[in-house]
């Protein structure tokens, strides 16, 4: 059964990647705001139309 | 710093969401097929090519990569751009992947129905297919993080975490499932036996129904939802958490599909353990989709698109609550190999995967078109029809399920198998099966309907290829991180360990996979013994006619088993096994111990017509199998790959082993020739008596008079 190894080794690979994911992503500032981005992705991003002529 | 213009590519997500509603209608009307095959054998059309062994699949493969893989990337092509105020990486691999994977599913149309396949659930494409996927996924990887990384939004929203970890995730599987030697154009040898091979596909399986099925629809539904209802997710954080937790703890779970088998039991309890811890998650998910629409469940009242979203997201949250039962051992044991199990992945993949697609395409058409829906009507007839479908499926089949299984466990007063003919338990769930494909047939109609629908909806309107849109720059590194700038640096040290720990992860696994597979391979069972050639050639054949789709090869330790079947399996019996073909459904009895209890007339008479010997059965005829010529030309090929994969033929074996096959197979002719039956040694019904005579003989102990 060394498969289980090679694939318990494969999954802690994984995991010790999403790790480092989770990691960069609390280093980057991304969990600092738990609210506006919900709120952000509502808006759209239409372009302002020059009205001031 | 002045806004930048730029154009968002909704050309590619046109295109994505045709060939999701093309390939649904057609990968569901196949399993319209095959869900009558089961109560009428006639359905199979009486060509090889249409039998339930090929056509299921066909079913499987088209409903999952092409449905359901064609609406992810239709939904992440859409909503990553938005997300990250960017047009995609390239629009040139936008359009390889878009083209590149529509030929895949092409090739899978052409090779299943002629027999093509490893056999491995849901990894059935032949090696060639294998690398072409793998290709292609790289350019879908490099389009996406490309768009990362020209983002003009810092904060990644927690859609993108989820496209990541299904990229990341479904690369490894693949690759690791794919590790096959190749012996022809379209045929290669799993690397791993036995209960190693089954612990890969079901790691695999597993995660293909968590990292394909599910993470990817998470991420849009946290895209798309708060969109249609105009209102943000109930709680980011909670996103945050459960896709966190979701991700570490989905990758352990598989070992639930192998419940009772010959997988050290310990593999077994890991399984279980995470499949229960999944519950969190998986809920959190649901909970936070519903809890989004609180304060607004009048707008579902109407809108017909956050109906979709409402039912699809229950069916997710009934799914996810009925799999951790699933994996609790004594539910299993019922559940297993029944239709129970059908039912459960019909409530995933036509509440959540489908309806969840279905809202999202009346979302966006009208949208990317400039217009309206063309009949809120029709939507809405689709919508009812599809739910009252999704009923008209799934209950029958439960009722199946629990029926078939607790009729096979039940014993006398005097303790014999109350219905010791497996085929009493089928006829009994026939009613069953018929209403499941009058559900099945009601949610193909609303999807019919929904076709009809959104192209008028898209001939009505015109389709903005490119829409425009204004945003900020990203700032600067320097400047965003201003005064923490040198904390970066302090980091550093960690980020170089992870970084080392996964270099050194990555070439110890390289270095082992040879090592282990070898020293793994050496017999457990002195009696266990590599196949003959003819047996290898039956068992090809038995592999090409996707006989595991309906037979499972393993018998459980329980006594209602044993008694029907024989003694219960051994990992040790399986080495030779590349594949392993222990299968995962019983829509027939177990053929693990079926060498030796029928005579070759008997098998010979069954395959031609299975109602000969057992009136009523569903089983396909193979009557073509008495008609073909074994092919023989590659049989040395196959005794030099089974060698180098370690099992143990003598050095020059493949240069008689023709002569031998030819040797059997005039034995097994001459012995039908005796019961009445002439048949020419070189057909392919011979190779395939061989091969279920040989079935689980090798441990069995013989009569001292034999």
């Amino acid at each position: 059964m060394s498969i289980l190894y090679f694939l318990i080794g494969c999954s802690v690979l994984l995991a010790l990647i999403f790790l480092g994911a989770f990691f960069w992503a609390q280093h980057d500032g991304q969990h600092d705001d738990m609210y506006t981005p919900s709120v952000r992705i509502l808006l759209d991003d239409k372009p302002i139309e020059n009205t001031e002529k | 710093m002045q806004p930048e213009k730029f154009y968002y590519d909704n050309k590619i997500v046109r295109n994505f969401g045709i060939a999701t509603i093309v390939w649904g209608i057609i990968g569901m009307m196949v399993g319209l097929l095959a869900a009558m095959q089961l109560f009428k054998p006639d359905m199979n059309l009486g060509n090889q090519y249409t039998t339930f062994g090929r056509i299921r699949p066909l079913h499987t493969n088209a409903v999952i990569f092409a449905f359901v893989g064609n609406a992810i990337f239709m939904g992440v092509y859409y909503s990553l751009q938005r997300l990250l105020k960017a047009r995609m990486f390239s629009d040139l691999l936008s359009s390889i992947h878009f083209w590149g994977w529509q030929l895949i599913i092409l090739s899978a149309v052409a090779t299943l129905p002629l027999g093509l396949t490893t056999s491995h659930e849901y990894a059935e494409l032949e090696w060639p297919i294998d690398i072409a996927i793998t290709l292609i996924w790289v350019v879908f990887g490099i389009n996406m993080f490309g768009t990362i990384i020209k983002r003009r939004e810092r904060h990644m929203y927690v859609a993108i975490w989820f496209y990541i970890a299904t990229f990341v995730t479904i690369a490894v599987l693949h690759i690791v499932n794919s590790f096959e030697l190749p012996i022809s154009a379209f045929k290669s040898y799993y690397l791993f036996a036995g209960v190693q091979d089954a612990l890969v596909q079901w790691w695999y399986g597993h995660n293909a129904v968590a990292f394909f099925l599910t993470t990817p629809y998470l991420g849009m539904m946290y895209y798309f939802l708060p969109k249609m209802a105009n209102r943000p997710v109930y709680s980011y954080k909670l996103s945050i958490l459960h896709f966190w937790s979701l991700i570490f703890i989905y990758i352990w779970a598989g070992p639930h599909h192998l419940l009772y088998t010959s997988l050290p039991s310990w593999a077994q309890s890991l399984g279980v353990a995470f499949s229960i811890m999944l519950i969190a998650p998986s809920w959190g998910g649901m909970i936070n989709g519903l809890l989004t629409l609180r304060g607004a469940w009048d707008k579902v009242r109407d809108d017909v698109i956050l109906k979709f979203m409402v039912v699809g997201l229950t069916a997710y949250g009934m799914a996810t609550f009925e799999g951790p039962m699933l994996s609790l051992k004594q539910i299993n044991a019922i559940g297993h190999f029944t239709d129970w199990i059908i039912a459960h992945v019909h409530v995933g993949a036509l509440g959540w995967n489908g309806f969840l697609t279905f809202a999202i395409l009346y979302w966006l058409i009208p949208r990317m078109y400039g217009t309206q829906l063309f009949s809120k009507k029709m939507a809405s007839f689709h919508f009812w029809i599809g739910t009252l479908g999704i009923l008209f499926y799934a209950v029958p089949l439960y009722w199946a399920g629990f029926t078939q299984g607790l009729m096979l466990k039940e014993f006398t007063p005097e303790g014999l198998l109350k219905y010791p003919n497996f085929l009493e338990s089928t006829m009994r769930i026939l009613p069953m099966h018929v209403m499941r494909s009058i559900g099945g047939a009601m949610y193909l109609t609303g999807v019919i309907v929904m076709a009809y629908n959104l192209s008028r909806t898209m001939l009505q309107g015109k389709l903005i290829s490119n829409e425009a849109a204004e945003a900020m720059p990203l700032e600067k590194m320097s400047d965003y991180y201003g005064e923490t700038r040198h904390r970066f640096l302090e980091r550093k040290p960690i980020q170089m360990m992870i970084v080392a720990l996964v270099v050194i992860l990555i070439g110890s696994a390289i270095e082992l996979i040879p090592t282990l597979t070898i020293s793994s391979n050496i017999p457990t069972i002195a009696s266990v013994k590599p196949y003959t050639p003819l047996e290898l050639e039956g068992r090809d054949i038995y592999i090409r006619e996707g006989c595991v789709g309906c037979h499972s090869q393993t018998v459980r330790p329980f006594r209602s088993e044993t008694e029907r079947y024989g003694d219960y399996s051994k990992a040790g019996e399986f080495v030779y096994d590349h594949p392993f073909l222990w299968g995962s459904k019983r829509t027939g009895p177990d053929l693990h111990r079926e060498g030796g209890k029928y005579g070759n007339a008997w098998h010979y008479n069954h395959m031609m017509d299975p109602r000969l010997m057992s009136p009523g059965s569903i089983m396909p005829n193979y009557d073509w199998l008495i008609s073909q010529k074994l092919d023989t030309t590659a049989t040395a090929d196959k005794i030099n790959a089974m060698r180098k994969l370690g099992v143990p033929y003598p050095d020059g074996f493949e240069k008689i082993a023709n002569a031998d096959l030819n040797k059997q197979a005039k034995a097994i002719a001459d012995d039908l020739g005796k019961n009445g039956i002439k048949v020419k040694s070189d057909k392919e019904i011979v190779a395939v008596i061989a091969y279920l005579q040989r079935l689980g003989t090798d441990i069995k102990v013989k009569p001292a008079n034999k």
